[in-house]
């Protein structure tokens, strides 16, 4: 079943919403697309059950190809007890859906599914009411079986109570929810409803739409990333059947074709004259332009006694820097997207994690009402944050306003490596005291990261064709995780938010979190070792008693991993191969998802190529909706960040990335992906966390603690190259 | 100024009328046939996206001109299998949930079901080796050797 191709019948059936009973339903708008409630605090917007018993779930937090689809389908079949065949879902439609935010933070379950439990938790409520009336049988001894709630040989189904009536319902946040022991779908592995068509190649996915009369786009990008197109040559795609149109405004420029490949010869050939640019620092000296912008804002995360004091006071003191490369989303397709104007109305079909903010952004480009704008989401490829997705989206709407007819834009694998937004360049200055007894006596954090948080990020054509926007930086909550959970008697963590960064940044899974977790549990690591202490009895020694799912997480992956309690690094290092390990340990953003691992390591010395052998990993998120799913996200956060910490790092000159293909921006191959062990610790009577970014926040510093207990070599820069260890191994 | 180019596609004859013999295949496949199950990722031949077979051999469809493909028979991977006869690369990926996004997916199982064609016992580092040009960003790795490993147990 997909999710898609029922949506569209729920359309096109339009009428049969009428008739069909709809929880919370409101007489139809002649012109509105929006046909049913969308404000977040009505069941209706979450929910809509037709005559015979179907039950549709409208949320507005997506599935990246992650799984949460099925998991909210569970979520709504064990709260009304409907089996799952029966829940279709519908996500990110702006005319139909509750906007809950952008699908970001590892919040779909913990917040958005969350939500839609609550909603459904007030249907069924309801129902239960109705049916005791109507059963003349108090709510406490019905049960509810399959859509129909029951009281002896009585039976009366949802379709039936309803009758047709529309009912307006709040959503109770307190309505009762199933108790563990009751539910029968949720915390149970569930097959993932999408995999069986992408198996047989029937899934449609946002780059598969067609729609009558559509067009080909492809944007052409500037060759230096501030350049302006002087002048274009149109004359110059003479030769290339079926070139529609050449859209050109500043430094927007962009072709329309009949058929897609034309309108790829046609970016590919068109002659532009661009201005000159240059205004990207050079590469080889990025941390000194990072600590050279002027900071905008200085934001203390945490603070106990005084640190600078208790360092300077120590016997011992540490120093160090760590380093995190700007990266790229480099989603294995690249964006795309369709956008259609009827009269004044623009839809666009969009992978977008966040169309209700889309909506907006692309009203405010083209300088309409957000009401004249429907975005409506489609699966793409994975995207692990806000990479291209949106600004195809922009592309395509510009597109298809010039030619006035539906434009398909899908960008090619340059345009994706070189114009999505970036992860940006995060610097980190750690320094600690260490008694005599090798406790920790202070502790000083210094990030040096952009200003701004998760909000828009700004369309790239709507920059290069200086149309309005909203001029902001939003590189994510990238400020979490620098303040730590352990013991200490002086703290001060502070991030310097800077005035800028060189390239448009956004989040990237785990934004911040990792880079903060790399630098504060490596660190500590330097700290174990110079304590002479083993890893995880450190850890353990200055995690808070209370902190008892931490303690567990912790003490499960060693037990897991065998380890071995010795301090770091280990003493034979004098063989041409050597093997460590290492360990990490989160509390991700300190509230929530508890995460701990174990990484094994080998390095050859002489060429300093760094082999992951076996990862460990324990996960707590507390209740888990579909434990599988949280098995596959763990295992992708776990190789997705593997490929960041040991391969990626965007390259560039002076005037654009030069890291424009799977050549130059090398991601992690099948045979460098090691065995894994997770183990998820289930806590069904607890409320459920994410999962779809934690683990990634361990990995960077499980691996660089157990490339410095195989070698004695620390690797404070991601990514940790074999040319990077190399001249360390050589240095030490 | 159109040539047609026939092949067989999935067990049909296909005719695609193309207006440059040199459009990549992908194009042909995904425009022309409506075969949306293979994807563009890069058209450089270096992902893996877009692997279809030709005459049983795993190739990369947006590397090959449309009119090499002329008298070829061409499989994708709507033509590998269905629901009701899926092949066993396809009934595996489902019982490892061996898919994310699954963008990638398409590529991995017509590589994988051309290469268990010719290895049909593999080891699991033969089966890496054999997928070390196909990229996954989801990390869907271990789930694909796994699903592999359990087509060719069969
Ligand atoms: S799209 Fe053909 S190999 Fe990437
Ligand atoms: S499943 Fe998303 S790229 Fe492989």
């Amino acid at each position: 079943m997909n999710a898609i191709t029922n949506r569209r019948g729920f359309l096109q059936a339009g009428a049969a919403l009428t008739v069909a009973f709809s929880v919370g339903l409101r007489p139809r708008a002649a012109a509105a697309w929006a046909e049913k409630p969308v404000a977040a605090d009505e069941v209706g917007a979450f929910l809509s059950i037709d005559a015979q018993g179907a039950v549709t779930v409208y949320v507005g937090k997506v599935d990246l190809g992650t799984g949460v689809r099925t998991a909210f389908m569970q979520i709504a079949a064990e709260e009304l007890d409907v089996p799952m065949a029966r829940v279709t879902v519908v996500e990110g439609d702006t005319a139909l859906t509750p906007d809950q935010g952008a699908t970001y933070g590892s919040l779909s379950i913990q917040n958005g599914g969350v939500a839609l439990r609550a909603a459904a938790a007030t249907a069924r409520r309801e129902f239960l009411r109705l049916a005791g009336e109507r059963l003349n049988t108090p709510p406490a001894e019905l049960r509810v079986e399959d859509g129909a709630i029951i009281a002896g040989s009585r039976r009366v189904t949802y379709a039936e109570l309803v009758g047709g009536r529309a009912i307006n319902l709040k959503v109770d946040a307190n309505a009762p929810i199933k108790p563990p022991e009751a539910r029968r779908v949720v915390g149970r592995s569930a097959p993932r409803v999408d995999i069986p068509e992408k198996v047989f190649g029937r899934f449609h996915y946002v780059h598969d739409l067609k729609r009558p009369g559509m067009l080909h786009g492809r944007p052409v990008r500037p060759p230096a990333m501030g350049a302006i197109a002087e002048a274009v040559d149109e004359a110059s795609l003479r030769d290339i059947p079926g070139v529609v149109r050449v859209v050109h405004q500043g430094g927007f420029v962009g072709v329309v074709a009949e058929s897609e490949w034309s309108a790829i010869r046609a970016a590919q050939a068109l002659r532009v004259r661009w201005s000159d640019w240059a205004g990207l620092p050079e590469q080889a000296k990025i941390w000194e332009h990072v600590r050279a912008t002027p900071v905008a804002q200085v934001q203390v995360t945490s603070e106990r006694g005084d640190a600078r004091r208790a360092i300077e006071g120590a016997p011992k003191q540490l120093a160090a820097t760590y380093d995190f490369a700007i990266h790229s989303h480099a989603s294995m397709g690249p964006s795309c997207a369709v956008a259609e104007f009827q009269g004044d109305r623009l839809t666009v079909w969009s992978a977008s994690q966040a169309t209700h903010n889309l909506r907006k952004q692309l009203a405010m480009m083209l300088g309409v009402e957000a009401e004249k704008v429907r975005c409506v989401y489609m699966e793409g490829a994975g995207c692990y944050g806000r990479n291209g997705h949106e600004d195809a989206a922009a592309d395509a709407a510009l597109l298809a306003k010039a030619v006035g007819r539906p434009v398909r834009v899908q960008w090619m694998r340059a345009d994706e490596h070189g114009w999505d937004p970036k992860g940006p360049p995060h610097l980190v200055d750690l320094r600690a005291g260490i008694d005599t007894q090798g406790n920790i006596t202070g502790w000083l954090a210094d990030a040096y990261i952009p200003k701004g948080a998760g909000g828009n990020v700004d369309l790239t054509a709507a920059e290069l064709a200086s149309l309005p926007r909203e001029q902001i930086l939003s590189p994510g909550n990238i400020v979490h995780n620098l303040a730590h959970g352990y013991a200490m008697p002086a703290v001060k963590t502070t991030c310097h938010r800077l005035e800028t960064t060189p390239f448009r940044p956004s989040w990237i899974r785990t934004p911040g979190r990792m880079q903060n977790t790399f630098a504060t549990e490596a660190f500590l690591d330097e700290c174990a070792a110079e304590a002479g202490a083993d890893p995880v009895e450190y850890r353990l020694r200055l995690l808070p008693a209370e902190e008892t799912r931490g303690r567990e997480a912790l003490e499960r992956v060693a037990r897991l991993a065998d380890w071995q309690t010795r301090a770091s690094p280990q003493r034979d290092r004098a063989g041409a191969v050597l093997r460590g390990r290492g360990v990490t340990y989160v509390k991700y953003e300190l509230v929530r998802t508890y995460v701990a691992a174990v990484a094994e390591v080998e390095v050859t010395r002489g060429t300093g190529a760094i082999r992951v052998t076996r990862f460990f990993c324990t996960h707590d998120c507390g209740q888990m909706i579909n434990p599988d799913g949280v098995r596959a996200q763990v295992e992708g956060n776990i190789v997705h960040t593997l490929s960041r910490v040991l391969k990626e790092e965007l390259t560039y000159d002076r005037r654009a990335v030069t890291s424009l293909d799977w050549a130059s921006y090398p991601v992690i191959t099948f045979p460098e992906v090691p065995p894994m062990t997770i183990e998820l610790i289930d806590r069904p009577a607890e409320r459920p966390w994410g999962a779809g970014e934690p683990a990634a926040a361990i990995v960077p510093s499980a691996v660089s603690n157990a490339i410095y207990d195989a070698t004695g070599v620390r690797m404070r820069s991601v990514p940790f190259t074999p040319a990077k260890l190399l001249a360390a191994l050589r240095g030490a | 100024m159109t040539q047609t180019i026939t092949m067989t596609v999935n067990g049909r004859e296909a005719r695609v009328e193309v207006a440059d013999p040199d459009m990549p295949l992908l194009y042909a496949l995904r425009n022309e046939l409506g075969l949306t199950g293979l994807h563009f990722g890069c058209g450089l031949g270096q992902c893996g996206a877009c692997t279809v077979h030709v005459d049983g051999e795993a190739a990369r469809s947006c590397m090959l001109p449309t009119a090499s493909a002329a008298g070829k028979r061409i499989t994708t991977l709507e033509g590998l299998g269905t629901p009701e006869r899926p092949h066993p690369v396809q009934a595996a990926f489902i019982a490892e949930q061996a898919v994310q996004c699954g963008y990638c997916a398409s590529g991995m199982i017509m590589q994988s079901a051309a290469f268990l064609a010719k290895t049909p016992r593999p080891t699991e580092d033969q089966v890496r080796e054999e997928l070390v040009n196909n990229i996954c960003r989801c990390g869907t790795h271990p789930r694909v050797v796994a699903a592999v490993m359990r087509a060719a147990r069969g």
